[in-house]
């Protein structure tokens, strides 16, 4: 509905001088919630488009290295956990589409730049569930990540944004923990299991660190989206957030992180790392990630083997709609 | 009876940045006077920053008669609240 609307509305314009623009920034100021009928810069529309759709994609390609290990979890208790984790995640794109759908973008449109590869999604689904433990190390850091990433956007300008974050935050409450819980029984277990939490986190630590995104000084979308308030906090302050909160965590259940730098500096109180490294996040991000086209692939392989279901349901509601105008007519 | 005035259902944010909430509904011939008239009936001291109006016959809802049907299936699946998980007191930030 919004979409077709708001198409209507969207003329070019120059945002500079619109005496529309300082009533804007002067509603952003009072925290005041923009809604989609409102008047709104171009800028600011395309950024929460980019920004929606690309967290609505990161939610859809998450389900796959997840669901690579739905058939082999090794309980009834992890399965159904899996299942439940995967499902919301599936639920959660959907609100996110939703949201962007309100600023007049469809969800064909982004559903297609999804699988010709315009649109990007969170670095971190372009490596691969080797293991078990992996599923444990995904729900621990990837959504421990996600999670302080989305509380402060529930406080985002942009109303139908911030309130499905408001959803979305309130289901993966359990993502976390279930994780947690399964390095933690990996931990507990056999010199064999701890190990292979400790190999897991190896390899997802680093990933994990890189989904804040690049350094405040090269993040070329940071400081307009603060101004916007469409971020509260910048990528380093999220990013330090986050890492203060997992290094006791690991260390708590006899895990090491795998950064000979990592120090805790006892007069910030803070825990510092060693050097991030960009050209990887660069190269995955670009394409060269281990499982980039696989995922692209399976996505777009859902996306064409489902389209005789989607054609199939329109052509039926048609016709329904077709005989009912006839009988009325009759 | 054939000339019958529509139902509108009516639902109103009431504060900024909230959904928009279902308050109940209005009889009138159009959108701009269902809109009024949710207006006059619904927000008399102050209880709205905007209105929706929604023919009340675009509505599918769901029957509350098989409820069990449609709810039941979510009782038993414990797993999805972080309750169900155990997490050791100590462990901060989780």
């Amino acid at each position: 509905m919004y979409t077709q609307a708001l198409n209507n509305l969207d003329l070019p314009q120059n945002d500079e001088g619109d005496p529309r623009e300082a009533r804007f920034m002067a509603r952003i100021d009072a925290e005041e919630r923009i809604e989609p009928n409102d008047f709104m810069p171009e800028g600011y529309r395309k950024t929460l488009v980019r920004q929606i759709a690309q967290h609505a994609h990161s939610e859809i390609i998450g389900m796959l290295p997840e669901g690579n290990w739905i058939t082999r979890a090794p309980s009834l208790r992890r399965k159904a956990a899996l299942l439940a984790k995967v499902q919301d995640e599936g639920g959660h794109g959907l609100y996110l589409y939703c949201a962007a759908e309100t600023l007049g973008k469809s969800r064909e449109e982004m559903m297609d730049e999804l699988v010709d590869g315009r649109a990007k999604y969170s670095s971190i689904f372009n490596y691969p569930t080797l293991t078990w433990a992996d599923i444990g190390m995904i729900g621990w850091l990837v959504d421990g990540a996600a999670i302080m990433n989305q509380i402060p956007l529930c406080r985002c300008s942009f109303g139908p944004y911030a309130r499905a974050m408001i959803r979305i935050c309130k289901e993966e409450s359990f993502h976390q923990r279930q994780g947690y819980e399964q390095i933690m029984t990996l931990c507990a277990g056999t010199p064999e299991q701890k190990e292979l939490a400790q190999d897991s986190l190896n390899r997802w630590w680093w990933p994990s660190i890189m989904m804040f995104g690049p350094s405040d000084g090269d993040s070329v979308h940071s400081a307009k989206s603060m101004a916007w308030k469409i971020k509260r906090f910048t990528n380093d302050e999220l990013r330090q957030k986050f890492i203060d909160a997992t290094v006791p965590q690991a260390h708590r259940i006899g895990l090491e992180i795998p950064d000979p730098d990592l120090k805790f500096n006892e007069e910030t109180g803070h825990w510092e790392i060693g050097e991030i490294d960009w050209e990887e996040f660069k190269r995955v991000l670009a394409g060269g990630g281990p499982c980039n086209a696989d995922r692209v692939a399976a996505r777009k392989a859902a996306q064409e083997n489902g389209a005789w279901v989607r054609d199939a349901a329109l052509a039926y509601a048609q016709k329904r709609a077709a005989r009912e105008s006839e009988t009325l007519a009759a | 009876m054939t000339n019958l005035t529509p139902l509108w259902e009516v639902f109103i944010r009431t504060r900024n940045g909230m959904a928009h909430r279902h308050v109940g509904s209005v009889h009138a011939a159009d959108a701009a006077l269902a809109l009024q008239a949710a207006r006059d009936v619904y927000t008399r001291r102050g209880e709205g920053l905007s209105i929706w109006v929604v023919p009340s016959n675009a509505i599918t809802a769901s029957d509350p008669a098989e409820k069990d049907e449609m709810f039941e299936p979510t009782a038993s699946k414990v797993y999805r609240h972080p309750s169900f998980y155990d997490i050791p007191d100590d462990i901060e930030n989780m």
